[in-house]
């Protein structure tokens, strides 16, 4: 019988993905189609792959209108036909990266618990099931994972700091809160790989001594959301999940929980808030949430790709994992070529890899053909990068010694018809709409930035509106509760330094 | 005051959330999801049953965006705003979409047809300008696309 597989992750879904999967339905009556994630190559989605005797054969971007003619191809033997792309994971895009944590996505059927497990899933779990908590925080410390939701916090070390407190209730809540524009890697993972997350969590689970999880995903994502629930369901039922992990006799559980439409709900303190069913305000730290975090208990906090680099790390050892890297960032990091960009999708790769390799190489330079002006790496808070700095490593260290940041790694590329005060102003008038309310550099001067901004666009006193934009900045760097108005300069600033031609400049009068 | 139908509605939701630890959203969400919007007089009914006062419920409940306080049109048309789709020239597509829906961001039809909205990010940056069009992705889009979709 034939066996296909079509992605059912957003990227495909959004490219028409429903259609050919009926045309496919209807021209090959009795065929086994599997939905499966994305490989990441959104250029390429819907990518339609077949199963051979020599392995899989992919096509893309396929329409539902080419179905008949790749039928009549020979589609289901790997036939030849114009969208032919040859066995995916020699596509160069993909042989070049190195998938750790994305190694099944696009690959495996999400909703089956068998057939992760037949892709290396669960070896991770069994091989914490045999170790004592100390040795599970250990391994991740040693392994030098830091937590991709942006801060780079070192994983183990918050695992240790949550196994140390003593309490009748601890927690583990994966933020999927991925709001940051240009980022989608959450997302992908929790479509096309959902059960490393639930192992990641359960590991994280044994490691600190929590028996209860909630991964709490963003309304936006709807297919993300409805796969979650299914593979919770699944993994219940498969024992990766519930009061006897693979038989161990240990427990762990979780539940989904669904935001609202809140940015500011993907900072770690506004999240818990939100999980207990209030307004998505940050709190002040300390108390960490580590000490002190949901329902006031000890609370691990990790972003989606941080719990599912877990299982890896268990189950082929800290060494394997640090092997790759740069500096102090080890390992991989899935980075998001979003935006205006010819090549996007999802590229993981060792930390070190130079930002102009990913946008140039990987990306292949701008959809529009026209030069690339700026790429903002790290979501709405993260800097305006000219090309002059693409010689900058992936690190953390090493963006922030530029005064950027790599948050969760997304690179959302612009040409050269980029407005750069028009992207200033987004940022402030975006933390004006995002503010939670608490803190009053954030709350109010997210709005000053915005009038300010639009005095300068007027030509209105323009150098000491500079001024005060520099000054406010600096408030808002220094004064805010969370990173919302505490990074809202980085686009700001890096657009004033790096793109002075786009802002008028002090005439006289 | 609210319909009997209604009524229904936020008990059940209430009833199915009883286990639930900060149950609130949950509850918001099923109400939503089964009428459409969080009708004002809802907040009180929940509020009790969570033993919290009405004017958190109120807090709660305007906080964040997703909770409608009046009906969306039929159609739902959400198009993303933010920075991904900007480089792929979401603010023109938006500009091109209000005049030939003949109406703005943030609005219903008169006759209740449709709803425009903005929306921060779809994950579909790859792929922008993207909507979610009665919760159906849409890649790549451009303003007939969007009319299409919801038969104009």
């Amino acid at each position: 019988m034939t066996r296909l597989f079509l992605p059912a992750d957003a990227f495909a879904l959004a490219l028409g993905a429903e259609a050919v999967a009926a045309a496919l339905q209807a021209a090959l009556p009795g065929l086994e189609l599997v939905r499966t994630g994305s490989r990441g190559m959104a250029w390429l989605e819907p990518m339609l792959e077949v199963a051979t005797p020599d392995g899989r054969v992919a096509y893309g971007p396929v329409r539902a209108a080419d179905i008949p003619a790749l039928v009549a191809a020979g589609l289901a033997q790997g036939g030849a036909h114009p969208l032919r792309l040859g066995a995916p994971e020699a596509l160069p895009w993909l042989a070049r990266q190195t998938r750790l944590t994305f190694t099944r996505c696009g690959v495996v059927d999400p909703a089956s618990l068998p057939d992760y497990a037949a892709h290396g899933g669960l070896a991770g779990l069994r091989a914490a099931l045999a170790l004592p908590p100390a040795e599970i925080i250990e391994a991740v410390t040693a392994s030098g994972l830091r937590g991709r939701g942006g801060a780079g916090f070192p994983t183990g070390i918050k695992w240790r700091t949550v196994a140390a407190e003593t309490a009748p209730r601890k927690f583990i809540v994966a933020n999927a809160d991925e709001g940051d524009s240009g980022t989608f890697a959450d997302r992908m993972l929790m479509e096309g790989d959902p059960f490393s997350l639930i192992e990641g969590m359960a590991i994280a689970g044994l490691a600190v001594g929590a028996a209860h999880g909630y991964v709490y995903i963003r309304s936006e994502y709807p297919h993300a959301i409805a796969r979650m629930r299914a593979a919770v369901l699944a993994a219940r039922a498969g024992g990766l999940l519930g009061p006897d992990l693979l038989g161990s006799g240990r427990g762990f559980d979780l539940e989904i929980r669904v935001g609202a439409g809140a940015y500011v709900c993907g900072e770690e303190t506004a999240l818990l808030e939100s999980i207990e069913g209030t307004r998505g305000q940050v709190r002040a730290k300390p108390p960490l949430p580590a000490i002190k975090g949901l329902f006031g208990c000890p609370t691990v906090v990790n972003n989606v790709i941080t719990l599912a680099s877990v299982p890896f790390i268990l189950a082929n050892g800290a060494a394997a994992y640090a092997a790759h890297g740069f500096g102090r960032s080890r390992g991989t990091m899935a980075v998001q070529l979003a935006g205006n960009v010819k090549h996007g999708g999802l590229v993981e790769v060792p930390f070190g890899v130079t930002l102009g390799e990913l946008v140039l190489e990987y990306g292949g330079g701008t959809a529009s053909g026209r030069p690339v002006k700026a790429v903002q790496v790290g979501g709405p808070l993260g800097a305006y990068f000219p090309p002059a700095l693409f010689d900058t490593p992936f690190d953390y260290e090493a963006f922030a010694a530029r005064d950027g940041l790599i948050g969760h790694a997304g690179i959302v590329v612009f040409d050269d018809t980029a407005d750069m005060l028009a992207q200033a102003r987004f940022a402030f008038a975006f933390c004006a709409e995002e503010s939670c309310g608490k803190c009053t550099p954030c709350r109010i001067g997210s709005t000053r930035g915005v009038e300010v901004m639009d005095r300068i666009a007027a030509g209105d006193n323009v150098a000491a509106n500079t001024a005060l934009i520099h000054d406010l900045c600096e408030t808002l760097k220094f004064g805010s509760l969370c990173a919302l108005g505490g990074f809202t300069p980085y686009p700001v600033l890096s657009a004033l330094q790096h793109f002075p031609q786009d802002f008028p400049q002090e005439t006289q009068p | 005051m609210l319909a009997a139908e209604q009524l229904r509605v936020v008990e059940a939701a209430i009833a199915a959330h009883r286990g639930t630890e900060g149950a609130a959203l949950p509850i918001l969400h099923h109400i939503q999801s089964a009428l459409g919007f969080v009708p004002q007089a809802v907040l009180p009914v929940v509020a009790e049953a969570l033993n919290r006062s009405r004017a958190e419920l109120h807090g709660v409940a305007s906080f964040y965006h997703d909770f409608r306080d009046a009906p969306a049109g039929r159609h739902l048309v959400q198009l993303c705003q933010a920075e991904a789709c900007q480089a792929m020239g979401v603010r023109q597509v938006t500009r091109e979409s209000e005049q030939r829906l003949g109406l703005a961001l943030g609005e219903t039809s008169p006759d209740g047809a449709l709803t425009l909205e903005a929306v921060y990010c779809l994950g579909l940056c790859a792929c922008a300008p993207a909507a979610l069009v009665d919760g159906a992705p849409l890649g790549r889009v451009d303003a007939a696309a969007l009319a299409a979709a919801v038969g104009r």
